[in-house]
């Protein structure tokens, strides 16, 4: 590999790095929107900056969406006296919030987001295009819990503490569903795929029709696969109702009780960059990637922009959803997460899985 | 006592799913987004005030532009956290309403004693001191709290007066029936 090659590769990374703090921040912005919307609230709409906002008409619809929020936020995180608390393990609670962030960016690598056609042969646009795609996803993104245990575990007080032991038996609990809502869908399309676990592949195999109408997207064969994962996707990211490590009625703020300032910031901005990434797999594996029913993409630079404007389309719908979500329904108590995990996710997952052995043994055979 | 028993249907299993009550209540909240938002705009929109609101304490003037308070003192004695202090003064020789005899020379309010109890309204008996509709006070100084009687007055304002009791006090001594 030339020099060259690798200086292009590391641009990429960084680019695509911005692109994800990005929607990041604003998914924060929407986050806190969407909040007020539901609520009957404005939510955040003083932030302007000068010069800018000073435009004729845009500039004050700006300031009202809150556009420059996140911005504000950031800086405040960044400028914010950073304490310490004196009955903390310092090395593993200075660790603790890189950990967490860290995993959310690393699985980016092998997500692919769009598609290029170079003589009629498809080409994903992907920091690394690796044949063992969705198993890198699955190892690397469980990691991020970690961030969390070491929280709870060097903080050195009680809620924290709590926070971190739920965050690990949530995670056990709802990644075999996970994992087991996922090896149909590998199943289904591997006459395409050539049974490899390769994303880009399996994205592609979803744009092809049956008899001609029907989008071969997974969540149309398999929507009860779609819903488990769904779910577990809901439960791994911490998201509400299965915010257990968090869950501020009775853990105070869990597992960052004792964080504050850009700490704190890195598990907030790892908190939305794992539901990005959760929300770019699901698209990925259930929601047909780029594709769009019965359009081929034009070929060129005009249709790998218009295939990474589908997918990231796609992907800011299901961050609306749990954004929505979580605005909707009251957090589950932690026995009841336990037994929606082991009760009944685990045996839907197992049924649904045997169930497509059987309908793809059929087809085959 | 007759008990009554409640029959509860248990749960179907899609309702045990939890799902449809999942969906209903993501439809109430997708609603909900398009409803006009019942935020009040702070700093440029402002409640309004209910009549009898027992807001900043303040002096006020009868419609004649003659000061009310007559210095008698009551509202600092009946202050529970001590907030008022009057400096007594007399009114002057060539003054329109001399006949009065005495006015404050100056009326302080201390805002971070007041406990917006409104006794003072209460117990004077001039009507001089009204709790009106200011609601929202600060400063940056001790010293800019405390409510001196020019700052009073510019807050109080002039209230209507239906008896105008010093007027006719005047007009009673002109025609010679001081005792009215
Ligand atoms: S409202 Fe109460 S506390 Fe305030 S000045 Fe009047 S009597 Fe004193
Ligand atoms: S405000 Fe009323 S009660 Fe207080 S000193 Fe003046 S006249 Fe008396």
């Amino acid at each position: 590999m030339d020099w060259i090659d690798i200086l292009l590769k590391v641009i990429y990374a960084l680019v695509m790095v911005a692109v994800v703090m990005t929607i990041a921040g604003y998914s924060v912005l929407a986050e806190r929107k969407i909040a007020s919307w539901i609520q009957g609230r404005v939510g955040p709409n003083r932030t302007a900056l000068p010069g800018l906002s000073a435009l004729p008409v845009i500039g004050p619809m700006l300031v009202k969406l809150g556009i420059w929020q996140p911005l504000a936020d950031g800086v405040k995180f960044l400028f914010k006296e950073d304490p310490i608390p004196g009955h903390v393990k310092k090395f593993y609670y200075v660790l603790a919030p890189m950990i967490s962030l860290a995993p959310a960016l690393i699985t980016m690598v092998v997500l692919p987001f769009g598609v290029y056609y170079v003589d009629g042969q498809a080409m994903p646009l992907v920091l690394a295009n690796v044949d063992i795609g969705i198993l890198f996803i699955l190892a690397v993104s469980s990691l991020g819990v970690y961030g969390i245990i070491l929280a709870g575990w060097a903080s050195n007080s009680k809620y924290p503490f709590l926070g971190g032991i739920r965050a690990s038996a949530q995670m056990i609990s709802y990644e075999l569903a996970m994992g087991l809502a996922l090896l149909p869908v590998f199943m289904w399309f591997a006459p395409e795929t050539g049974g490899s676990l390769n994303l880009f592949n399996l994205v592609q195999a979803q744009g092809n029709h049956m008899w001609g109408v029907l989008p071969a997207w997974t969540i149309f064969y398999q929507p009860l696969g779609a819903l488990i994962f769904l779910v577990s996707l809901f439960a791994e990211t911490n998201r509400a109702p299965f915010d257990m490590p968090e869950s501020e009625t009775d853990l105070v703020a869990g597992f960052n009780t004792e964080y504050g300032a850009f700490k704190f910031g890195l598990f907030f901005l790892g908190e939305y960059t794992h539901i990005i990434i959760g929300s770019g797999v699901f698209v990925t594996l259930f929601l047909g990637g780029w594709n769009l029913p019965w359009i081929t993409m034009p070929a060129g630079i005009l249709g790998a922009a218009l295939s990474i404007l589908v997918f990231l389309g796609k992907t800011c719908a299901l961050i609306f959803l749990f954004i929505w979500v979580r605005w909707t329904l009251p957090r589950f108590r932690y026995d009841q997460v336990m037994t929606l995990g082991w009760k009944k996710l685990l045996p839907l997952a197992v049924a649904n899985f045997v169930l497509y052995l059987i309908i793809i043994a059929l087809i085959e055979g | 006592m007759a008990t009554k028993v409640v029959e509860r249907k248990p749960l179907s299993i899609w309702e045990r799913s939890y799902l449809p009550q999942v969906v209903g209540g993501l439809k109430i909240t997708f609603k909900n987004m398009f409803k006009p938002t019942v935020t009040l705009e702070y700093p440029e929109e402002r409640p309004e005030i209910p009549p009898g609101y027992r807001g900043v304490p303040t002096l006020v003037r009868d419609p004649n532009g003659r000061e009310k308070c007559v210095s008698c003192q009551l509202c600092e004695f009946v202050c529970p956290p001590k907030a008022i202090r009057i400096t007594p003064g007399e009114i002057p020789e060539e003054s329109e309403s001399r006949h009065v005899e005495k006015g404050p020379k100056e009326f302080e309010i201390n805002m971070l004693r007041c406990i917006y109890c409104g006794f003072c309204q209460e117990v004077c008996p001039e009507e001089a001191i009204w709790l009106q509709d200011i609601y929202s006070l600060s400063g940056y100084s001790r010293e800019e709290m405390v409510n001196n009687k020019q700052k009073l007055y510019e807050l109080g304002g002039t209230l209507p007066d239906p008896y105008y009791k010093w007027d006719r006090k005047k007009q009673a001594e002109l025609e010679g029936n001081p005792h009215h």
